[in-house]
Formats: structure tokens, C-alpha cells, sequence
């Protein structure tokens, strides 16, 4: 990445940043998964874990990402899924039992785990 | 986020509320807390996508230092530290200092028990406190910076250093930032998890490389600092909330929150409470609010008791205080303090004397030493505290604590001896027939205080299982099978194993 010389140069790189992202969501799933300290205390990073192990079982092309803490550390391990141009969801007490089921249902056949689900995250947060 | 234009929307996905509509959030406002858990801490481009280093870039090409001064009074933002003093006209007592090099310090040293707001910002969105403290940097007039982060949070640490070097391969941070004239260089100290030293004289000490004692004040740093230079110290969520208020503007942030205390409070919601977490609330919410709709009450079905805020240092409020406004003032007022953001919640099993005995310990334990009042006092304190939860306090015991509380809040050196008697104190004050219970009763009302209780076995309910006799961990159940067992008290410890694990509820508690 070469100098931000100056706003201009910041600004246009913003630009080129958020255009990038709107086509990346439109095209590939997002997993994040909050790697904040208490969700590791909670055991995120088996969650971490058991979802590469998941995904690369069924082959599956995703981007995941770990994320700071969201606030809801009694929830934790938290895990957001995000489909091509759908809604940001979250999961709550995400163990690695509970990975097999979010990944065969919402991923692969688009069904959202409704009992496991938090909310989904406004567009302007 | 980039707002993704043509949401599809499904049967499935559309029955799920948004977080705007969960009880937990629906009153929170994040400014601080704006890209925490939505970004990936580690990477700069998710930053710089939400607006990050917007700010700094409008400053740096927009306003003059002067502006910044005047936009950060404007806005009324106060100290999130706990102090709640004008960040504006602190950073302007700097500015004005003649003697250079300046530096701008970051009080991360977080310290309180069950406090973690600083350590998510750290982890969750440490290119807001970068932006920040170059903001101030500018505006005072620094070229150095200095983060002081205890070496207890591991992760915090690793993500700040990351986020540094990433904003120096950018150019947003170093030699002549965007292109500008302004250079700011900043550094990490770790320090070694002294409680004191988040106290901002004791601090700086420790950055010198010295002891980390506290020293009278004045002067204060912005006349003499770290290394008797002007210096500026703010903690994370100040520096944290910074970035916004240069974009959006001191009558936005002033828009939000009282009109003594604007803009947002960052609790961290621990104790006997649903749900434990992180909140940004706007000022002057009521504590019940934060309690009940927010955290979501009392596990179990018990009954609120107390909540304890500004950690260690603050103070206890009862249910009847449960109506206060969360603000700087109001707080006070009530008789406990805002701090830097520890909330802890306790329910009706909690004996309010050994819950001041808890902080008391942790408050005299982490006294430096440096001055007699806070050193020798504090010990006093809990022995007074001890005693009582022993079952042999006295009167005397209450005059002397009151007379040590004065004496500490008035003479000691820095804010840790001042305020070390304050949650003894709060707690006298709302919970003093607890207090006397103790002493004149010999009686423990939470049934807390092991020198103040007994356990007994209730023949009539006892069915012989043997259970309790095989759990206790000093032996000190006699009995045999199917017929009531006996507890011996002067073998007892009072661990309360046997209640737990009697299926027949036959073990009293007195």
C-alpha cells in the first residue's frame, strides 16, 4: 500500500474501498466471528476453529473475519453470518456444536437458524 | 458498512429483528463503540471504509489547532476517566504551555475490577484511538504520543501495535501525515498492572522509567508532564469519541445526553445480571433503565440490591437511588461516582459489608505507599471492616471508620487515598441497619459472613442419604444411613457445600 498523500488521495481511496465492499457483498458470504477477549474466554477460538474445519469439509469458498466485541459478551461466542447481498445475522453461544447445523442450513440451503438467532445488524450501525 | 443497495429479502430473514429493535440496544447509542464488533479490528481498509481518518483529515486541512480547542469545549465532552473534566480546556491548558517538546498520553491502564470498556475499544477499534490522539496531538501541538496499556491485556496490545504500524505505512501517522506538515510518532508502554498507576502523575512516572507513585498536583501535567514537559493525559474513550465529534460537529455531540454531562457513558454491565456486556447509553438514562430494560434484571428471580459504579473508588447505590440520572453530577450527588465505567449489579444475596470488605481489599492492597494516610489508613479500614464481618465488631468500630474515612479523603496524596473509604462509606449510608446487625445483632442478614452463620441439619427433613457427610470438606457431618445427620459447628467452615447438594432442603442456614 503505497502513502496517503493527501484528503484527496484519502478520499478517493475511501471511495475505491466502499465500491469494492458493496461488490464483495453482493458476491461471497461473510463470517465474523468475535474474537474480542471475552469471546475467546467463551471458547471462540474452537468456534474459529470448527467453522474452517466445516466449511473446507464441504468445500465452501467464504471470507471470515474476526471481529472485536459487539457488547453481548453473555451471548458470546458470537457469529454473524453475512449471504450475498442479504442482511448481516448473528448467532449467539456459537460452540462447535452448533456450527455443523448454521453452516448446512443458513449457508447452504439459505434457511436461517431461527432458535439460534440474535438480530440481524441495521445497514447504518 | 457500505450499504448494500438491492437487500433481497426471504421469508426467513425477515422475521428476524434488527439490533435497533433488541431490548439491549434499542436505547444504546454508539459513538465510541460506532465500529466495535462490526469491523475487523486488524485491518486498516474496514477503518478507513467508516469514515476513519475522516476527521483527521478535516482538521488537518480544514481547522486550525485553535479550531479543534474550540470545537472539542464546544461539544462539553468531559473526561471519560472518571474525573469529568473538560477535555477542550485541558488540551487548551497544554496548547498554551510555552516549553516544548509536548506529549499526549493515553491512560489505558484500566485497573478497576469488572471493568473492560477501555480494553474492547483496544481490541475492537484501535484506529479510533490512533485518529484520536493525533487529533490532539495537533491540537496541542505534541509530536510525541505515548499509550499506556497494562500488560495484562495481551490482545488490546497486539491489535494497537498492528493498527500503528498500519497507519504509518499509510502515511496517517509519522512524518508529515497526509501530506502535511504535522508529524506525530506514538508509542506503547506496558505497564506492569499497578492499580496506582492509572493515576495520570503515577503514570507518567512509570513511563520515565521510575516507581509508579503519584505526586502533588499542581503542577499539573499540562504545565509539567512526563519528563517535566507540558503533557497531556486522556483515557481511551475520550481520545476514542474525539474522531466524531471533529466530523459531526460540538452541536451534534451536544444534541445527545445533558446538558451538564453530553454525548454517551460507556458502562461495563457486570454482577448478578441477564446480560453481562458492553453498553453505550446516552447521559442522564436512569439507572433503572440500564438495570432493567437494558441489562435485563436479576438473574433467578431475585431482587435488585445494589449497583456499584465508578469500581473500587466509587460507590453503592440502593434500589431507592434507582431513578438517578447517569451523569457526572448526578451521580454525586446520589453519593456514588460515574469512574471510568464499571457497573456492578448485586441481588439480595449479597451482605453489603463484605461487599465493601471486597473493594476495600483491593483498594488498600494497591496502595503505593508514598503518603501515611492512604497506606496506614487503608489497613485501619479493613481491619475496622474485618472485624465486623467477623462478628466482633463494636461500636467503636463505626467512629473509627468514619473518623479514618475523613481523614484519608482529606490528606491523602492522590485520588486513590481520597477516595479508597468511599464505597465503605456509600454502603454505611444507604445499608447501615446491615451494618448494625452485624455489630449489635451479631447477625448477618445475606447470611454471608461465615462468622456470623451456622449450619444445621433439620432432623424432620434429613432423610439419611448421606450425601452432605460425603461432600463436606471438613468432615464435620455425623451420621448414618436413613437416619437425620448432625452437623458439628466447631468442625465447620462454613463452605455451604451441604446446603447445595441436599436434595431435601434439610440444611439451615441461621
Amino acid at each position: 500500500m503505497p502513502r496517503l498523500n493527501n484528503t484527496q488521495e484519502l478520499a478517493t481511496f475511501r471511495e475505491s474501498l466502499l465500491a469494492a465492499q458493496g461488490a464483495a457483498a453482493m458476491r461471497e458470504t461473510i463470517i465474523s466471528i468475535g474474537m474480542g477477549t471475552c469471546g475467546l474466554a467463551a471458547g471462540a477460538g474452537e468456534t474459529y476453529q470448527a467453522i474452517q474445519n466445516e466449511l473446507s469439509k464441504h468445500n465452501i469458498q467464504t471470507r471470515i473475519k474476526s471481529v472485536g466485541c459487539i457488547g453481548m459478551c453473555v451471548n458470546e461466542p458470537l457469529v454473524d453470518i453475512q449471504l450475498p447481498g442479504r442482511p448481516r445475522v448473528t448467532y449467539v453461544n456459537v460452540t462447535p456444536a452448533r456450527v455443523s447445523r448454521i453452516i448446512a442450513e443458513h449457508i447452504i440451503q439459505g434457511q436461517v437458524v431461527q432458535e439460534w438467532v440474535l438480530g440481524k445488524i441495521p445497514l447504518d450501525w | 458498512m457500505e450499504p448494500v443497495t438491492t437487500i433481497e429479502t426471504d421469508a426467513s430473514s425477515n422475521v428476524i429483528p434488527y439490533y435497533s429493535e433488541l431490548p439491549f440496544y434499542r436505547k444504546q447509542i454508539r459513538i465510541a463503540l460506532k465500529n466495535c464488533g462490526i469491523i475487523d479490528p486488524k485491518n486498516i481498509n474496514e477503518y478507513i471504509a467508516r469514515d476513519g481518518y475522516s476527521a483527521l483529515s478535516r482538521a488537518l486541512t480544514e481547522l486550525s489547532p485553535d479550531d479543534v480547542i474550540t470545537v472539542m469545549k464546544d461539544s462539553g465532552l468531559r473526561g471519560r476517566g472518571g474525573a469529568g473534566f473538560s477535555t477542550g480546556i485541558k488540551w487548551e491548558f497544554c496548547r498554551r504551555s510555552r516549553a516544548t517538546p509536548k506529549f499526549v498520553i493515553c491512560n489505558a491502564d484500566e485497573g478497576d475490577p469488572g471493568a473492560f470498556m477501555d480494553r474492547s475499544i483496544l481490541e475492537g477499534d484501535p484506529h479510533s484511538l490512533i485518529e484520536g490522539m493525533t487529533i490532539a496531538a495537533y491540537a496541542i501541538g505534541a509530536q510525541e504520543g505515548y499509550i499506556y496499556c497494562r500488560a495484562e491485556y495481551p490482545l488490546a496490545i497486539a491489535h494497537i501495535k498492528n493498527a500503528i504500524a498500519q497507519a504509518l505505512e499509510y502515511g496517517l501517522l509519522g512524518e508529515n501525515i497526509l501530506g502535511s506538515n504535522f508529524s506525530f510518532h506514538l508509542y506503547i508502554k506496558e505497564g506492569a498492572g499497578a492499580f496506582v498507576c492509572g493515576e495520570e502523575t503515577a503514570l507518567m512516572a512509570s513511563i520515565e522509567g521510575r516507581r509508579g507513585e503519584p505526586r502533588p498536583r499542581p503542577p499539573f501535567p499540562a504545565v509539567s508532564g512526563l519528563w517535566y514537559k507540558p503533557s497531556n493525559v486522556n483515557n481511551v474513550k475520550s481520545y476514542a469519541m474525539t474522531p466524531q465529534i471533529v466530523s459531526k460537529g460540538a452541536e451534534w455531540f451536544n444534541s445527545i445526553g445533558t446538558q451538564k454531562s453530553p454525548g454517551t457513558a460507556i458502562f461495563a454491565l457486570t454482577g448478578n445480571i441477564n446480560h453481562t456486556g458492553l453498553i453505550e447509553v446516552p447521559m442522564g438514562i436512569p439507572l433503572r433503565e440500564i438495570i432493567f430494560d437494558i441489562g435485563g434484571g436479576i438473574p433467578k428471580g431475585k431482587q435488585f440490591k445494589a449497583v456499584q459504579t465508578g469500581g473500587p473508588l466509587g460507590g453503592c447505590l440502593p434500589a431507592s437511588a434507582l431513578d438517578t440520572p447517569v451523569d457526572f453530577d448526578s451521580l454525586v450527588e446520589a453519593g456514588a461516582t460515574m469512574g471510568s465505567g464499571g457497573m456492578i449489579v448485586v441481588d439480595e444475596d449479597t451482605c453489603m459489608v463484605d461487599f465493601a470488605r471486597y473493594f476495600l481489599t483491593f483498594a488498600s492492597a494497591e496502595s503505593c505507599g508514598k503518603c501515611v494516610p492512604c497506606r496506614i489508613g487503608g489497613q485501619r479500614l479493613l481491619e475496622a471492616l474485618t472485624r465486623i464481618t467477623e462478628g466482633k465488631g463494636s461500636p467503636q468500630d463505626l467512629e473509627d471508620i468514619a473518623y479514618l474515612s475523613r481523614n484519608m479523603r482529606e490528606a491523602s496524596l492522590c485520588a486513590l487515598g481520597q477516595l479508597t473509604p468511599g464505597p465503605v462509606m456509600a454502603a454505611l449510608r444507604f445499608f447501615e441497619e446491615e451494618y448494625n446487625a452485624h455489630i449489635f445483632e451479631k447477625r448477618c442478614p445475606a447470611k454471608v459472613c461465615k462468622g456470623l452463620i451456622t449450619y444445621t441439619i433439620i432432623p424432620e427433613k434429613c432423610e439419611g442419604c448421606m450425601v452432605c457427610l460425603r461432600n463436606c470438606s471438613s468432615e464435620a457431618i455425623t451420621g448414618s444411613k436413613r437416619m437425620p445427620h448432625v452437623i458439628d459447628i466447631e468442625r465447620c467452615s462454613r463452605c455451604g457445600i451441604c446446603a447445595t447438594v441436599c436434595k431435601f432442603d434439610a440444611v439451615m442456614v441461621e
